[in-house]
This record gives C-alpha cells, structure tokens and sequence, in this order.
C-alpha cells in the first residue's frame, strides 16, 4: 500500500489524504461498532470531479473501495475494507436546487437528510423519508441503504423519493439513471441503484421528490395491559380504512427505559404503548379522529390521550424517539434486530420473541413502527461474560429466521451489510442470489465497490461487542 | 403462440426457443418486441390477499380488473390508476410498461406500490425480488427495476402490491386555465397545497385541469368551496356521473380515439414550452398526467420524435403506430445497461432494449 500512496497523493491536496492510522481510527468502524478494519487511506474529495478521478485510479489499481457518507450504518454496510480506500463524502453537501415548481431537490451525496427537508421548508414542502439518525445521516447513505423511518406505510421508503441519480460506476463509468421527472420510461435504473448498499459505485447527484407538508397533526397514546391487545388494536387501525401517518409501539422494557432516560410520563402500568399519529388537511383530520377515537375506544386501551397541541405531541414523540438509546443504557451491550413480520402476525412474533427471550435468559425490549411491522427487537446482553455475545447472536438469529418464516423479511430498512449478510439465503434461493450477483458484476466487474457486504461467504473480521454508537453515547444521536 | 399456465412452463418456453417475447392481454402492442410469443393470459389467480396487511400477490397475466374488484370488496385499491383496465390489461404488461394513471399525484405510481416479483431470466430460471411485506430492504431493488422494462431482461411471472384503502368519498373539480402558463400556475398551486389531490390531469385543449380530492365528504365539501374561492368563476364542481366518465376516460385513453400513443415523462416546468412547440405540429390531441407525463395521440410519429430527440428527451410509444422499435427522441445507452442485458439475458432471447 505504502507504494501507492504517493500515487494517491496526486488526486487530492495532502491535507484530505489521510494514510496515519491515528488520523483514520474514526473511520474504522460505523453504527456496527464492534467491526473494525482499518483502510490503507481515507480520501476526502470536495468535488464529484475528484470522486471520478479516486474511482478511476482504485479501478486502475484494482484497489478496493467504500463510499462513507456519516458512518452511522447499523448493519456494518460503510466498515472499511482492510487496505482499501475509504471515500469520505461529507464535504460533497451542496443542496444544488430546490425548485417548488417541479417540487424537487437535487443534492450531492453528503448533505443531511434533514436539511433537504430544511431547504425545502420556505416552499412549504418537505422531504419525506425521516430515519431518526435524520439529524447527521446522509442522503448517498439513505439511498445506498433505502433507509425508511416511522413514515414508511404511507410514504414509501427512500428509494420511492429518489427520481434521479447521477452516479460514478465501479468500472469508472459515469452514468445518469432517472431525471426530474416523477414518471419515467425504460427499465427502472434509478429504484435499481437504490438499495445497492454501495456496491455499484457512487452517487455524486440526487434529485429528491418533494411532498407538500401535512397541514396539521393529531397524535394519540394508547396504554394498553398486554401486548396483544396492543397488536390487535394495530389491526384494528388498519382494517378501519384509516392510513395513519405514523403507528408505533413500545413494550414494557422500552416503555421503562424512556421513562428512566427523559421521564415522558407514559400510561403508568402500561405493557405497550401505541403512538398513532393522523395528519392532512384539518377538515380531513377533523373528520378522521372522530373515527379513531371510536376504535380505539373498542380496543381495551386502559388509557388514550390526546396531544392538545404541538408541545404534547412532541412529549408523546420524545418517549418514542429516545427509546432505542434509552434501552441501550439499560445494558453494557445490545444488539439490535430490524426484521419485518406481516402485520397480522404482530402479536404472534412479539410472543415468540418474549418467549425466546424467557427460554435463553436475554432480555429482550421492543420498540418498533407497527404499522408496517417492522420489528426492532434490542437484545441486551453483557459483552464481558465468556459467551454474551454468541448467544446474543444466536438469538437474533432466531428472530430473523422467525421473521422470515413468517412470511416476512430479515431487514426492513437497516440493509443487509455485513451483519445480516450470512442470512440472505434464508430469504432467497441460490438462483435469486446468483441474478443477484451478476447483476453486481455487471456494475463492478472487479469487485472493488464495497466487497464482503450483503453476499454470504467472504472474510470478515470477527465481532467482539455491540453497543451504542460513539455519537449516541455523546448525547448527540438518538435512534429508532 | 404458447399460453403457459404455471410459472414453470414459462421458464420451459423461455429455454426452448432462442428468441421469445411476452404478452400479456394485448392493451399495449407496440411495447412487445420480436421473438416466438408466450402469452401470459392462462397465467391467472390471486394467490394471497389479506387485507390487513394490504397487500396481495398474484399470477402475472391475472387482469387488472379483476383484482380491482377484489380490491374494492375490502374498500381498497391501487392508487396510482392502472391504465387500459377495461381494456383487458394484465398485473405483468402494467408492470412491465411501468404506466400509471392521474391517480399517481398524490401517494406516486406504480414503482412505488410494487413490492416483489417472481420473473423468468433469459437463461429461463425463475427468480425472486424483493417480498411480501410492506417494507423491505433485502437484496437489490429487483421489483423496481423491472417496472417499464417491457420484457426485456425478463418475463414477469408473479407480482406482490402494496395497497392502500380507498378514500370514503371522492369529488371532482374542472379549473378552466386560460392557456398552459395559467394551467401550470394553478397546477404548482395545488401540488404544494394543503388540499392533498388525489389526482389531477391537466387537458390543453379544454382549457382545463381537473383535479380528484378524496376523503371524508365533509372535508371535501369544505375544501372544494376553498380552491373555488381561490380561483372565482374558474372552478366547477363536477357531478358524479360526469367525473366518473371523465376518470374511467382518462383511465381507458378513451381520448386518445384509438390513435397511436405516446407517453413522455416531464414536469411542470416543462409543459408551457412543449405547447408552444407542439402548435407548430398541428392538432394532436394531449393529456398531461399527474404533472408527471405527456400522453399524445399521434398518427404520425416524426415530427415529436424529432422534437423529442431536439430536446433530448425522451418518449415511448406504447400502442400502434408502424415503427419496430418503440422509442422516440433520444436515447442514451449507457454501456451498463449492455452489461445488465447480458447479466439477465445472456443469449439475447428477450427482445433487446
Ligand atoms: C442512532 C441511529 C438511528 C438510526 N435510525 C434509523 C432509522 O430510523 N431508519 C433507518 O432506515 N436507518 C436508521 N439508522 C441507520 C443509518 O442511519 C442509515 O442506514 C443511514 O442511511 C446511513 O447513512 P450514513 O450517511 O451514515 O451512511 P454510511 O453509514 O456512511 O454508509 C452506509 C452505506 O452507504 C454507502 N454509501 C454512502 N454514501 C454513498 C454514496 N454516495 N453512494 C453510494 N453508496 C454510498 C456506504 O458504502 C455504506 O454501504 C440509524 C442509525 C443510527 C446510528
């Protein structure tokens, strides 16, 4: 590597080539903190002009590389490659255009998820894929994981935001899947790249579809005894022909960690909590909580409230929001789970999990978007005790394989990485895998965008823990 | 022609012959490309519908009219307007032709609603994308990428929706617009709006968009005397009967008098400056769709082709006109749209892009 790195140094000014392990420790590992590798050099371009030009040499060389936009991956999908090129995006944030006409947004790789939403503000517009790392993910990162949020059953993950991409390929190609337009005709390349998880090449430009921004919100708490009177009244929602814009819940061991964490003052007693939030226009919404309220009425909720106005709303949301880092510091350890479950089955999963958990002596919280049943099961385990992690693992294991016996999926939103990587198989056939794989090939005939994620088999470093990421423990994130 | 009825013959009729091309009900022609046809009318049935999970899964050639009907049992459907439902159109050829109707406005079309398939590559093997749950990030997009790829890399043999419930209630309302600046206005105008249109179609040579609130019949009583207010003595309310005409038009292409038809994605902004353009071509009947697409009907297709091409934009014509290849105006080719082609179908037995 030594040798190439004088190499490297003509493609970018010496200050944003970083080869001394101390300067690139930061970028060892991501939201999977526990994988670490570290890379022969970070890269850090300001241009896309100076991304196609570190492409090309990787491709010349035949070094591999990893696009990294915030490094808060869950599922070690930006781990670098040992002695490969990281390239770091975070200073490619230009918001290029926001135009109210064709209500779009066209960015580079490294802005903020939320500042697009930002940007469009003014318009009376807004972005709306909303993971919670919101605050510091980016949008390249969204896109490589078609990243979602507590919106997903109205909205559509990222990938249904996402009308354009101009992208540098791993053969050093530079294409431009997509455009402004919402419509589009042709084999749908753009939805393709979506959801790649890094391993075509690397987009340079996004053109984002902006959404009108719901005129008011009515959000209500549910306390409910069990946690299948809490799935039933999911289903009760959802048969009703209402589409909420957010249903969420929590268990009890979430519901305690909140309360420990910001004191969000929940239904006391309550084994589950549901968050559900309407939202349009008022005369819509008017009309639409006289029917949620009849239904939640029928549900055995214990207690209902009502956010009376934007400082209540935000109380209910505060529990919710913080639940995940809240959990986390329950435990030395934990590991977190994003399968999908239908959701009729909700109740079932959650039992078998509560189950599973009794059976190998972890516990288990539960914090999840139920309305499109989405799990996020936080097993929390103690990383120091001889075996805490393996069994951690081999629990998760199970909850995946559960999932997807049940019809569902291994990863709603988090990607695949290099955590799940080893359970795509539960999910696809060998020859689902191997379309899967060509179709890899023919973006990156040499292997060289983001190798070892997503495919079962190749190398990989062990895992020793798990636990918050670095960003979380400073207070400075939250997840979901 | 061969009429398989499992998804395993299709994958034997693919491996049998060195060229095939797939048809679905017939609605859309001009998209089929050459090769020994397999149609996919006898590859029919709703497998799996549960309408809790809104969702459902269904054989490729199964009509779109008939899971419609299904649908609207459970006071649900597909939001985004299939196209040529009367017609006899399929869930593969819609997916395939990747078209959707005025209904895409507010919650995006069929891309968005589409959540796995099952397809035969060109090396006749059946493959799964995607899944059978509303949310899902496992594996590349598959499902997406197939949407408008009109059998190309692979012939299409079950498909897995989202759905959503259909609104209570609905109401139409006509806004004439003077000329396409005024029409483009008012079209901005609802698209950041708080009103949440359900749909909208915006027709040049009626002076007139047409938008479709749903909802509580309340609410949209109240919003309906709002836009009015906004824009007095432009906006009619539209009776029943007549907006279900106007969408079941707009839905079949009933407009369009059997001409040949042209689909061109655009937006807003572009839409003032292709009226202009288009006077200079003489009569040709025009919708625009959702602020998403241009529907022309056409006889003759060169004049827009070379408009298009002038723009470089590009079009694609979807039924009857003579041309053998189905797109018009410019056309980038990527080198690795030739490696994904050759990845899917490596022998070329599909009909090339
Ligand atoms: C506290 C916390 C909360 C979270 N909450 C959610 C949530 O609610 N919903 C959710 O879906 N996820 C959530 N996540 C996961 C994570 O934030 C998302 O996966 C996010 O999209 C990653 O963005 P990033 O910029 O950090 O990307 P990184 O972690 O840097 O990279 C992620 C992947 O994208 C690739 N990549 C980055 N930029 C590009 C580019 N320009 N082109 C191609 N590939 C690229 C990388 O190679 C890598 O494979 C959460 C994470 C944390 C730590």
């Amino acid at each position: 590597m030594p040798a190439l790195h004088d190499s490297l140094r003509s493609l970018l000014p010496p200050d944003r080539v970083f080869t001394d392990p101390a300067r690139m420790a930061v970028y060892e590992s991501d939201g999977l903190t526990a994988m670490k590798a570290l890379p022969g050099a970070v890269l850090v371009p300001e241009t896309a002009g100076e991304v196609i030009a570190i492409v090309r040499w990787c491709v010349e060389h035949a070094v591999p590389f990893v696009a990294r936009g915030s490094g808060t991956s869950l599922s070690g999908g930006s781990l670098p490659v040992a002695d490969g090129i990281v390239i770091a995006l975070n200073r490619l944030n230009r918001i290029l255009e926001v135009d109210p006409v064709d209500r779009v947004a066209v960015v580079e790789p490294g802005v903020i998820n939320l500042d697009v939403s930002r940007a469009a503000d003014r318009h009376g517009l807004h972005y709306a894929p909303d993971p919670s790392s919101q605050t510091i993910c980016t949008i390249g990162g969204n896109i490589a994981f078609n990243s979602g949020g507590a919106h997903c059953l109205k909205y559509g993950m990222t990938a249904n935001h996402v009308l354009g991409v101009k992208a540098v390929l791993a053969t050093g190609e530079v294409v431009e899947f997509g455009g402004r337009s919402r419509e589009q005709v042709g084999a749908d390349f753009t939805g393709l790249f979506c959801g790649s998880e890094g391993l075509f090449g690397i987009a340079l430009e996004i053109t984002l579809r902006l959404l009108p921004k719901a005129e008011i919100f009515h959000t209500v708490l549910a306390g409910y005894h069990s946690l299948e009177a809490a799935g039933n009244a999911v289903s009760a929602v959802i048969e009703s022909g209402l589409l909420p814009g957010a249903l969420e819940m929590m268990d009890a061991l979430a519901i305690e960690a909140a309360e420990a964490a910001v004191a969000c003052g929940y239904p006391e007693g309550a084994e589950a909590v549901l968050i559900i939030e309407l939202e349009g226009p008022v005369e819509k919404v008017a009309a639409e909580r006289e029917q949620l309220a009849a239904i939640l009425a029928e549900t055995n909720a214990f207690e209902t409230r009502v956010a009376a106005n934007a400082a209540e709303r935000m109380t209910i949301w505060k529990g919710r929001k913080c639940a995940f880092s809240a959990v986390g510091r329950l435990s030395p350890d934990f590991i977190v789970q994003d399968g999908v479950v239908p959701r009729a089955r909700l109740g079932e999963a959650l039992r078998r999990i509560g189950e599973m958990s009794v059976e190998t002596c972890y516990r288990v919280a539960n914090v999840f978007h139920a309305g499109d049943g989405n799990l996020h099961p936080l097993i929390l385990y103690d990383g120091r005790v001889p075996g805490g992690l393996e069994g951690a693992e081999a629990l998760a294991g199970r909850i995946l394989e559960m999932c997807v016996a049940m019809g569902g999926s291994i990863t709603g939103e988090h990607g695949v990485g290099m955590e799940k990587r080893d359970y795509l198989p539960a999910m696809f056939s060998a020859a689902d895998i191997a379309v899967m794989k060509r179709l890899r090939h023919a973006f990156d005939p040499g292997e060289l965008a983001n190798p070892g994620k997503m495919f079962p088999g190749a190398e990989a470093p062990a895992l020793t823990t798990h636990g918050l990421h670095p960003l979380e423990k400073a207070g400075i994130l939250s997840r979901e | 022609m061969m009429a398989p009825d499992q998804a395993a013959e299709v994958a034997d009729a693919v491996r049998a012959y060195p060229r095939v091309a797939a048809v679905g009900g017939g609605s859309k022609r001009r998209l089929v490309g050459a090769g020994e046809e397999i149609s996919l009318r006898g590859l029919t049935g709703i497998l799996e519908y549960h309408a809790s999970e809104f969702t459902f899964t269904a054989r490729a050639g199964t009509p779109v009219a008939e899971v419609a009907a299904a649908l609207a049992e459970e006071g649900q459907y597909l939001p985004f307007d299939p196209l040529f439902v009367a017609a006899g159109a399929t869930l593969g050829g819609t997916v395939a032709a990747g078209i959707s109707g005025p209904g895409r406005f507010r919650f995006g079309g069929l891309r968005d609603f589409l959540i796995g398939v099952q397809f035969v590559d060109g090396r006749g093997e059946l493959i799964r994308g995607g899944g059978k749950v509303v949310k899902n990030a496992a594996g590349f997009d598959l499902p997406k990428f197939l949407v408008g790829s009109m059998g190309r890399f692979g012939i299409v043999t079950e498909v897995c929706f989202k759905v959503f419930p259909a609104p209570v209630a609905s109401l139409t309302l006509k806004v004439a617009c003077a000329d396409a600046g005024v029409a483009v206005e008012r079209m901005v105008t609802v698209g950041s709006s708080r009103w949440e249109a359900d749909a909208m179609e915006y027709l040049p040579q009626d002076s007139a968009v047409w938008l479709r609130l749903g909802g509580p019949e309340v609410a949209l009583e109240k919003m309906a005397r709002e836009i009015a207010a906004c824009w007095p003595g432009e906006v009619e309310i539209v009776a029943a009967g007549e907006a279900d005409r106007f969408w079941a038009d707009a839905r079949e292409v009933i407009w369009a008098d059997g001409a040949p038809l042209v689909k061109v994605p655009l937006t807003l902004s572009r839409i003032a400056d292709l009226e202009a353009r288009l006077r200079e071509l003489g009569p040709m009947p025009r919708r625009y769709s959702a602020g998403a697409a241009g529907w022309f009907a056409c006889p003759d297709e060169t004049a827009l082709d070379a408009m298009l091409a002038a723009q470089g934009s590009r079009g694609l014509a979807i039924r009857g006109g003579g041309g053998s290849s189905p797109w018009l105006g410019s056309c980038p080719s990527p080198e690795v749209a030739r490696a994904v082609k050759s990845a899917l179908d490596p022998d070329g037995r599909f009909p090339s892009p």
